[in-house]
């Protein structure tokens, strides 16, 4: 056996890596994990349409990422609606445009806020939760006691809860946009008297079905994703209670970071069809 | 005690590896070993941590591939087998793992029901309560049902995930270190409820352990593991207590044992 003295010194002698011996690995790993997760996702469509169906875990985790989430969401549409409305009157003001000011509200919310500002408290809030748990689940050997007792994990932990995302991101981005408006309307309502059905009419002038399309669209995709790169990251953890954090922090940033690049090409897609 | 070996059929292999080799990086954790658990034997893994004891029922359970060789479970080689046929086969082997591995956001009666709600998805919801109960029963911890894994001592834990693989009744019981992180008198009454399972369910166990008491007491025949090798293989005495290898007199005589 190596002294425990001799493997530090071993150590302190192995030549250092230059920045592009490290770049380089960086890289690989970058691609490496892009591949693998194409494959999980593969394996998600291959598995999902294939029987036996968890029904009752995906109604148990559509109640954990859905209602779950909704106060949460309430409290940042509700403050969203009063502060995006509340900022942008003195602009209009400015032009003797104020009464513009629920349409103007109206299509921030349909057709950016609501979908993104939900996407990214899911990605916070359930998509770390995810990742948390498969990871505490792996690193326990849970996920393992599963497979030994013939029991697919993958379809019982990833379909379930990449289902449940998917499904539940788009009924979220909605109520998200309700409550928003709600708060808006208060704003306005206290600040140039507008009764509600004035307020609704004017804001929904300017929405188109397209526009609820895409963002019902785009939530969908969000909500795949964030299912996808959490289930992803838990699955695999590895290195013990340091890689569970690990998977919750990096389930949380590239979930954040494939939301904005689904974003900029589903509006450079939407915008073409205007 | 010296346990009866009656019970051990040596003409039936269940579990039969052959020149086993298995890597991790540089790290060659078995190195070409060979071995035959007979019928109704309870085999005793022994040796230091970190020798490639739980690696070697992870590959038995196909949990893990190996680089060579072969691992033959009941009359099938399990690095070949199709998903279908692995699961199939693991309805056979019970596997109790070192933490338990008990699913946390369930509750006792849930983790037992779990595996077999799964696999018997005609059964009436009274049969899978009668099950859960019988072998809640068998374990001692009848009282458990409604608890969450969090509520239970290690102890308990341990019987519960023992019970858990009891109700797919296995012919082949894994146990990965079954005593690691107890108490004297927890340990022994889980090598007692080892020996109870061998009798009660006729099953061939392999137990991997670095505690002797625990192989003195369930073991019939000991194998122990040093350097990815097996260097002894017979009864606790011969294996171990008379052996003249300096590595395992060496790691006998560190140990407290009655």
């Amino acid at each position: 056996m190596v002294p425990a003295h001799q493997s530090w010194l071993d150590m302190n002698e192995r030549p250092r890596k230059t920045r592009t011996q490290v770049f380089t690995r960086k890289l690989d790993a970058f691609f490496l994990d892009i591949y693998s997760i194409g494959q999980f996702t593969g394996r998600f469509f291959r598995e999902a349409f294939r029987p036996p169906f968890e029904w009752k875990e995906v109604i148990r985790q559509f109640y954990m990422v859905g209602y779950k989430s909704l106060a949460l969401v309430s409290v940042t549409s509700f403050v969203t609606g009063i502060v995006f409305t509340k900022q942008s009157r003195p602009s209009l003001a400015e032009f003797g445009a104020t009464s513009w000011l629920p349409s103007l509200v109206a299509i921030a919310i349909i057709r950016a806020l609501a979908p993104l500002v939900t996407a990214l408290i899911a990605a916070g809030k359930v998509g770390s939760n995810i990742g948390a748990e498969l990871g505490s689940m792996r690193v326990t050997e849970q996920i393992d006691a599963m497979e030994v007792s013939a029991v697919n994990p993958f379809r019982y932990l990833v379909v379930t809860r990449v289902l449940a995302t998917t499904c539940m991101l788009p009924l979220l981005m909605l109520y998200m946009a309700v409550i928003a408006l709600l708060g808006a309307y208060l704003n306005v309502h206290n600040n140039e008297q507008t009764s509600l059905a004035a307020f609704f009419q004017n804001a929904f002038e300017q929405i188109s079905f397209l526009d609820i399309f895409s963002s019902s669209f785009k939530s969908l995709l969000f909500g795949f994703t964030i299912g996808i790169i959490g289930c992803y990251k838990g699955y695999y953890t590895t290195q013990g209670t340091q890689g569970v954090g690990k998977a919750a922090n990096s389930a949380v940033v590239i979930s954040m970071f494939l939301i904005f690049i689904e974003e900029i090409i589903v509006v450079q897609v939407v915008n073409s069809f205007r | 005690m010296k346990k009866n070996n009656a019970h051990i059929n040596k003409d039936n292999t269940v579990v039969a590896i052959r020149n086993l080799y298995k890597s991790f990086g540089d790290n060659h954790v078995l190195r070409g070993i060979d071995l035959d658990i007979y019928q109704g034997e309870n085999l005793v893994v022994l040796g230091r941590s970190g020798t490639g004891k739980s690696v070697l029922i992870k590959i038995i359970a196909g949990l893990l591939k190996p680089d060579s060789g072969t691992v033959t479970v009941l009359g099938q080689e399990v690095d070949q087998l199709a998903t279908k046929e692995l699961d199939a086969l693991r309805l056979k082997i019970g596997f109790s793992f070192q933490h338990s591995a008990l699913y946390d956001s369930m509750t006792v009666g849930e983790n037992l029901a779990f595996p077999l709600q799964r696999h018997n998805r005609s059964l009436s919801a009274d049969a899978v309560k009668k099950e859960v109960a019988r072998v809640l029963e068998a374990v001692g911890l009848s009282k458990a049902l409604h608890q969450l894994p969090s509520e239970l001592s290690g102890g308990q834990r341990k019987r519960i995930g023992i019970a858990r693989t009891l109700i797919m009744q296995p012919a082949i019981m894994l146990y990965d270190e079954p005593t690691a992180g107890l108490d004297p008198i927890t340990s022994m009454d889980i090598n007692n409820l080892i020996n109870e399972v061998q009798e009660s369910y006729h099953t061939s166990s392999v137990i991997i352990t670095h505690d002797l008491t625990c192989a003195k007491s369930t073991g019939d025949r000991i194998a122990v593991l040093l350097d990815g090798q097996f260097l002894q293989t017979g009864s606790f005495e011969e294996a171990v207590e008379n052996s003249t290898n300096e590595q395992v007199k060496s790691f006998y005589d560190y140990n407290f044992i009655d």
